[in-house]
């Protein structure tokens, strides 16, 4: 066991994590984040999609330990004040969710995609979000979502 | 006009818990003193169990009990069940091949579940199932649809000679024969419908909980279905009684009917948590859902469509195989059969239908209900032996099908093939389609691809499915083992608020958005003011769950009827304390009123006095609060027409889909953004079987060569366009809402659309799914 800290959606936290510990595992084990998805063991469908220092990132491809010290937002550090961040009110308001389970991670991928294209045409949404999987929605109203926040945060 | 009633395209009540991380989903619950499990499953497609040591991972750190399959039958737990007995060819009944819940004296597919190691941390539950030794003998497998009936296959089971679960027909093979004897033309076509893994992106997981004080059990479940759960665990597997064991389905992250069926790991998880006495928990990885979730569709398929000079269609025979896999699953075999050959007819006046279906075991992960089930398998055959017949006759695929249409002034409209259609106007929306997707300008934009070098197609597909799951009595005397009705209750609190409990499940559907309209339609309250209740056995009545497209159909019209009585009721009490005879009160918009007065009691003071029956009419008990059950008369029809147009690179194999249009019947729309939705998901579900994925077992070896994402196509947002999506509704008779489900409508619509697209653009007769690169590649490279 070995000591981890890092900052949490602005929360310093620490725990005792084994080396083998996944951060998703430290974030929904630890700290019961339970937001943060698993939905695969090879690192393909995004669910567990979390902002490491300011990047989106897998979390079920980092080790906890390798997160030392970091700045880590999750989807329950997103609404400020009880107001949903825009990209999250814009998957409400085009139904870019069924089920939920892919959202989180998701909507932490589309922040991350809108922070680095402002302007994001449909194409280039449709390829940056191919790491994300989704079996409910066809992403036709993700799609739509992501166009609007891009709009609403001045893109 | 009622606010937010049906019609309203209001926005989730559901959405805020799922945006910000506050959903509840099974791997989400964590109880006091949980220990976790670990199943230790064959690696060997097939092979005899000689002997499985446990003492090593017994003492292993950590390690809190290891199980076998003894060890439940010592407690007296039943097995598996299959809930269909379906009857075949010369009267004989599916065979059912016992199937425990871990596995003793055979290994019969890759996963199949041998022991489960529980232990305090999942960490220390695997360690300790690394020390769990197997010895195993090795047995020649069988994964083949399409061979494993044959002389010198691998058997699977004593109770399967040559692996066939079932020899089934259906139709008037004589009047078929007939027809082709006569026939002008004939076409054909042989094809497989691909293997699919579900894949609802939550996998599967469940937790136990024992409480010894009071002797009840509770279980946390990704179930589609919390209530057919427990039914299953008690009344078959003996794991504990009904009214002693709770279920609950807490938010579930898709279904798509991999969620309806009760699973190994799940009775153990329930089981255990007893043995135990403390809470068990297990999780499926992705790689363990792969190896053990039900698999869906699996056909392989000789169709033929006997045609008169006009083309229009005189008769079909369809002869088919369908993998059922290791076990018979809870729906196994009834799918490939009733789900399957009842829908042959499609939208056309055929009038004489013949199938043969053959249900073959394999060793493979049994197969069952999986998105439209059946129903997609119907579809393709049908909507490609069409265009295949276009092709026949010298007919665009739009006139053959104009031809052979039922016509709407024929409905209601029995099929030889059971099912009597009530409602649809097939010519309405195969006309709507081709004007959305611009039929007519078709050439041009071919001919201007063609100068890119490019090949574009377009394809078609008319489809109907039946779902609104289902008549009680006619499952039931077709062998399905339970009645498909649904229940609701509808109860004012004394304050006005209104909570409605559904036996149906909403794992992404909107239950809670889309039955709050409903009732605030039916009863005028505002629908912040109504809250939708799922998923636990002890807070809802009872219900059959969500799958067949049915919780609108059927589990929405039980809601309507309980609010009916909550209205007949109100009646009285607004007519006692408004001084007026009952039959003088009308009600509307929330309000009861005296006819031709301004007297007037909004429904929340009707509920108040309920409880607070001071002044209250003499024989009417307090209280409001009423419960009602449906059954429904008939299935329903969603029908509609799809029109998918690609362009493909004959260099590389690659295509695009250009344009998709989907002109759906589905009836009323309660909440047309939801239902949207669903088109929007369903038909990715069928672009991804028609393109994307497969699910493949290696030949020799029996070993699930796609069992990870990494091997298994799923889907991605970027193989899929954005979709056209229109309705052209029908009024169905049988349902009192006017509704006709859509969940299940775009995978089974969609993938014979795009292959249809594909053949066009290429000028072939046929290509198999999934039409990778490499299989458009090829097509291309040997047409032309
Ligand atoms: S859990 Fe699937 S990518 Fe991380
Ligand atoms: S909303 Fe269900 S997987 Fe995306």
């Amino acid at each position: 066991m070995a000591t981890v800290s890092m900052t949490v959606n602005g929360q310093a936290v620490s725990g005792e994590v084994e080396g083998r510990t996944l951060l998703v595992q430290f974030l929904r084990e630890n700290l019961n984040l339970t937001g943060t998805h698993v939905g695969c063991d090879t690192s393909q469908c995004g669910a567990c999609v979390v902002h490491v220092n300011g990047d989106s990132m897998k979390s079920c491809t980092m080790l906890a330990l390798q997160a030392d010290g970091a700045e880590v937002t999750t989807i329950e550090g997103l609404a400020q004040g009880g107001e949903m961040h825009p990209m999250q009110q814009a998957f409400q308001d085009n139904h870019g969710l069924q089920c939920g389970f892919c959202t989180p991670g998701m909507v932490m991928s589309a922040i991350d995609l809108v922070a680095k294209n402002p302007n994001p045409d449909e194409a280039t949404i449709r390829e940056q979000l191919e790491g994300n999987i989704c079996r409910c929605t066809g992403y036709h109203n993700i799609v739509k979502a992501v166009q609007q926040a891009a709009k609403a945060t001045g893109g | 006009m009622v606010e937010n009633g049906i019609g309203a395209s209001l926005k989730r009540k559901e959405d805020n818990r799922f945006l910000t991380g506050k959903g509840n989903y099974t791997d989400d619950i964590n109880r006091p003193g949980q220990t976790y499990a670990y199943i230790v499953r064959s690696p060997h497609a097939h092979a005899t169990i000689n002997s499985v040591d446990i003492s090593a991972a017994k003492s292993a750190p950590g390690v809190v009990a290891v199980f076998v399959g003894q060890d439940l039958l010592d407690d007296a737990v039943g097995g598996l069940v299959c809930g269909a007995s379906v009857t075949g060819k010369g009267g004989e009944v599916n065979k059912v091949p016992p199937r425990n819940v871990l596995t003793m004296d055979k290994a019969r597919f890759v996963g199949d579940p041998i022991a489960v190691v529980i232990a305090e941390t999942l960490a220390q539950a695997k360690d300790g199932a690394e020390l769990v030794a197997i010895d195993y003998t090795e047995l020649p497998s069988t994964v083949s649809t399409a061979n494993s009936d044959a002389d010198g296959a691998p058997q699977l089971h004593e109770e399967c000679p040559n692996n066939v679960a079932l020899d089934w027909e259906l139709g008037d093979k004589a009047a078929v024969d007939a027809a082709f004897a006569s026939a002008a033309k004939t076409a054909e076509v042989e094809l497989v419908n691909n293997r699919m893994v579900t894949n609802a992106m939550e996998p599967r997981a469940a937790v136990g909980e024992y409480n010894s004080g009071t002797d009840d059990l509770t279980l946390y479940v990704t179930s589609q279905n919390p209530h057919v759960h427990r039914l299953v665990m008690s009344a078959f597997m003996n794991i504990a009684p009904e009214h002693k064991f709770r279920v609950v389905a807490p938010d579930v992250g898709g279904g798509f009917g991999s969620k309806i069926f009760t699973y190994n790991e799940e009775a153990i998880c329930a089981w255990a948590a007893k043995r135990i006495n403390r809470p068990v928990k297990w999780t499926s990885d992705r790689s363990e859902g792969f190896m053990s979730d039900a698999h869906g569709r699996d056909h392989v398929t000789k169709a033929e469509m006997a045609m008169d000079a006009d083309g229009k269609f005189t008769g079909m025979r369809v002869t088919s195989k369908g993998n059922m896999g290791a076990y018979l699953q809870l729906f196994s075999v009834s799918i490939p059969t009733l789900f399957h050959g009842f829908l042959l007819a499609g939208q056309y006046t055929t009038p004489a239908i013949y199938l043969e279906m053959r249900c073959v075991m394999t060793n493979t992960a049994p197969v069952d209900a999986a998105r439209g089930a059946g129903r997609p398998e119907a579809t393709y055959l049908l909507e490609r032996l069409v265009d295949v017949a276009a092709g026949e006759m010298g007919l665009d695929p739009a006139e053959i099908r104009r031809r052979n249409f039922i016509k709407a002034d024929q409905m209601p409209y029995q099929t030889p093939v059971v099912q009597c259609y009530d409602s649809g106007d097939y010519h309405a929306s195969l006309d709507m389609a081709l004007k959305n997707a611009d039929y007519d300008g078709f050439g041009a934009r071919q001919a201007e691809a063609k100068g890119r070098g490019k090949l574009r197609g377009i394809g078609l597909s008319s489809y109907i499915e039946a779902c609104g799951v289902a008549p009680s009595a006619a499952v039931g005397s077709l062998g399905v083992g339970v009645g498909l009705w649904e229940s609701a209750q509808v109860r004012f609190n004394p304050t006005g608020g209104v909570t409605v409990f559904t036996g149906t499940h909403s794992h992404g559907q909107g239950h809670e958005t889309a039955f709050a309209q409903l009732v605030t339609e039916r009863l005028g309250v505002p629908v912040e003011n109504v809250e939708v209740v799922h998923g636990d056995t002890d807070k809802g009545q009872f219900g059959m769950g969500t799958y067949g497209s049915r919780s609108l159909p059927v589990g929405g019209v039980a809601i309507a009827n309980a609010c009916d009585k909550i209205i007949a009721k109100g009646k009285k009490i607004a007519a006692h304390c408004l001084e007026a005879a009952e039959d003088d009160i009308e009600f509307g918009e929330g309000n009861f009123t005296v006819a031709g007065t301004d007297k007037v009691m909004n429904i929340a003071e009707v509920a108040f006095t309920a409880y607070v029956p001071h002044n209250y009419p003499e024989g009417v008990e307090p209280g409001l609060d009423e419960i009602a059950f449906f059954d429904p008369l008939n299935f329903s029809f969603p029908a509609g027409a799809h029109v998918c147009e690609v362009e493909v690179d004959p260099d590389t194999g690659t295509l695009e889909i250009v344009k998709y249009t989907a002109v759906d019947d589905f009836g009323t729309l309660v909440n047309p953004m939801i239902v949207a939705g669903q088109v929007h998901g369903g038909l990715a579900h069928g672009i991804g079987q028609a393109l994307l994925e497969n699910c493949v077992y290696d030949e020799d070896t029996g070993q699930l060569v796609s069992g990870s994402f990494q091997d298994y196509c799923m889907p991605r947002a970027d193989n899929l366009p954005s979709f056209d999506v229109d309705y052209c509704p029908t009024v169905p008779i049988h349902n009192p809402l006017g509704v006709k489900g859509c969940g299940e409508a775009g995978a089974i619509a969609a993938p014979p659309a795009v292959i249809n697209a594909i053949v066009n653009a290429l000028g072939i007769k046929h290509l198999d799914m999934p039409a990778t690169p490499e299989v458009v590649w090829r097509a291309a490279q040997a047409a032309s």
